[in-house]
């Protein structure tokens, strides 16, 4: 019995830790119509900063600064929105499909420093950091739970953040943005400095999201932030219903559990010649999910509530 | 040095061809498709399927045409699989970016291009196992062109340069020449107004994907005839080949030649400083470079 719980811990942290990057890309896509193509570069940026910060001394490696705990995940989403900001910075102007290349470069040259570079790890990764408060809360069971609430309030604390900020003006012009930019902009507005505002702070997400991952296996390595990692962030939000934040959170639950339980099932009734194409065959799998979902219900499981005015809706709820 | 000016042309030749249909496609249809380095993969392996049936079908046609390692089956092989997968880009369209076109949102296209990328590699992976495999298990030595300085080149990287000098000349031709090539620049430039002069919209489209699938299938042929054939073949290329049309100008078929060749030189050419395993993240630097400097590429016009 405590194994099944010890396991749901788990999964439920790992899922509430996506959930987390979810909602950061909810921010850019769903709210304002940014195509982020290297969700994992973000991720990986707040991953990596966060132990490079926090992390004992290595031999040859860059860090081992141990800072306190809390300033570290600072610092690693501090890494994610200087990334974000200048690749936001060159992009935001142009195209749409610019900032899609330029997101998805990005992300691939991540991967190929963090691999080539001994410095920062190189292919065999970070180790070499304390888990905080470990002295006191042990190895076991109980830390996990208490990480596992940790990254909870975290996760309440991020939707209620971004709740609060769509519903403000600021949301209200996200979404102005969004559906008419010459309109936005007829009125005053300056699209190109929003929308970067709203990509940064969707990557400082998603880089607090990958400081959290990286915590808790106190390892990173590039194996963590292959181009993969987008993906599955990507088809959550899809499945969940862009725009929409509780869609984000149970889309998150929905295809991780999916994932989990079809490698496990893969694993476990496969013949073993087919377990070599685990990987391959979830990629598929992952890969119908999305092409299905746009073209048979794009706008997810729980679409976005359109609320057309604010006064229309003050007067439907009276 | 002068080796790595060599190898980045003919490297470059491969991604002018992948960056040519991939250009068209996104200056007409509007969005990047990350799809689009999958249809070199499906032209590399269909190849290799239909160098097999040529080779059982008749063995004199397994022979290497001297000095090369390609054989004449590979050689029809490669028509045939130029054929198939301009089919394919079609049959892609109409399942799937027809129908989220159809449902709007230019983004929701570049995300799927993403699901349909993922889809074939995947199932290429299952179908041909992840080992790459080679067309021809012939060792085919290399040709010291000078000691000093040290040059080598394989009689393929020759062939395969001509053959792609030659593929796009013909497409030059058909653009500068035929009515479909005004048609197809009068669709580029204004769209309305080309169906207004009675310019069939939707057969336009489905002749980009004929064309663009075509080249992309010789690059991949090319690229597998020099290299070697793998599923991760999109993966690795889908970035340079961006990169290409970026440099050009997204819209402009000579700019995304010039831009294959720039970036397969200077993908090369960053060797001699950087060690080998940064090179997936040149092509990243060129895209930035191209941003900072002339964002909408050398022959781009600017639109939004």
């Amino acid at each position: 019995m405590i194994g099944v719980i010890s396991y749901l811990v788990f999964f439920a942290t790992v899922a509430s830790i996506l959930s987390i990057a979810v909602l950061g890309l909810n921010l850019q896509w769903g709210n304002t119509g940014l195509f982020n193509g290297g969700v994992v570069a973000f991720f990986g940026a707040g991953a990596y900063g966060t132990l490079i910060l926090g992390g004992t001394s290595q031999v040859g490696q860059l860090g081992g600064f141990a800072l306190p705990y809390l300033l570290a995940l600072l610092g690693g989403m501090v890494c994610a929105g200087v990334v974000a900001w200048i690749v936001g910075l060159l992009t935001i102007r142009l195209r749409h499909d610019y900032l899609a290349i330029a997101t998805f470069g990005v992300a691939v040259a991540f991967e190929t420093v963090m691999r080539n570079t001994d410095a920062l790890g190189g292919a065999q990764g970070i180790r070499g950091f304390e888990r905080p408060l470990r002295e006191t809360l042990g190895n076991g069971f109980t830390y996990n739970l208490a990480f596992f609430a940790f990254v909870l309030i975290l996760l309440i604390a991020t939707y209620l953040f971004l709740e609060r900020l769509i519903q403000s003006p600021f949301g209200r012009l996200l979404r102005a943005i969004r559906e008419d930019e010459t309109a936005a902009q007829s009125l005053g507005k300056s699209p190109s400095r929003v929308r970067l505002t709203s990509f940064v702070a969707g990557s400082v997400i998603m880089g607090l999201a990958g400081g959290l991952y990286a915590t808790f296996y106190a390892f990173i390595s590039p194996q963590d932030v292959l181009p993969i990692l987008t993906f599955q962030i990507w088809a959550m939000l899809i499945v969940g219903g862009a725009g929409n934040n509780k869609g984000a959170v149970m889309g998150t639950f929905l295809i991780w559990a999916a994932w989990t339980a079809s490698g496990w099932a893969l694993s476990r009734f496969a013949p073993l010649e087919v377990q070599l194409y685990t990987g391959s065959i979830q990629f598929v799998l992952i890969g119908f999910v999305i092409v299905g979902m746009l073209l048979w219900r794009p706008q997810g499981l729980f679409p976005e509530k359109l609320v057309v005015s604010q006064s229309a809706r003050s007067k439907n709820e009276q | 040095m002068i080796q790595n000016l060599v190898d980045g042309v003919l490297v470059g030749s491969i991604l002018s061809l992948g960056a040519i249909g991939l250009t068209m496609a996104m200056h007409m249809l509007r969005f990047a498709n990350f799809s689009h380095a999958e249809l070199l993969s499906i032209g590399a392996y269909a190849a290799l399927v239909f160098d097999g049936l040529f080779d059982a079908i008749h063995p004199a046609l397994a022979q290497a045409i001297p000095p090369l390692s390609l054989t004449w089956s590979l050689s029809l092989a490669l028509l045939l699989s130029m054929a198939l997968t301009g089919l394919s880009a079609v049959a892609i369209d109409k399942l799937v970016f027809k129908r989220v076109r159809a449902k709007g949102g230019e983004l929701s296209m570049v995300f799927a291009s993403f699901g349909v990328a993922m889809i074939i590699r995947n199932i290429l992976g299952l179908i041909f196992g992840l080992n790459p495999k080679l067309y021809s298990q012939d060792i085919v030595f290399a040709i010291v062109v000078s000691r000093d300085p040290f040059l080598l080149i394989k009689p393929d990287q020759v062939f395969t340069l001509i053959a792609a000098l030659l593929i796009m000349f013909i497409l030059h031709l058909v653009l500068s020449r035929t009515t479909f090539g005004y048609s197809l620049r009068a669709v580029a430039e204004n769209p309305t107004l080309a169906q207004v002069s009675g310019i069939n919209l939707s057969r336009m489209i489905v002749l980009i994907w004929l064309i663009g699938g075509g080249l992309a299938a010789a690059a991949g042929v090319f690229y597998g005839l020099t290299n070697q054939i793998s599923p991760v073949l999109g993966r690795d290329l889908v970035l340079p080949i961006f990169a290409a049309t970026i440099v050009g100008g997204i819209g402009s078929i000579y700019g995304a030649v010039l831009g294959g060749f720039l970036v397969g030189l200077a993908s090369n050419l960053a060797l001699v400083i950087l060690p080998s395993g940064y090179s997936p993240a040149v092509p990243f630097l060129i895209i930035l470079a191209v941003l900072i400097l002339r964002p909408h590429g050398l022959f781009g016009e600017e639109r939004t």
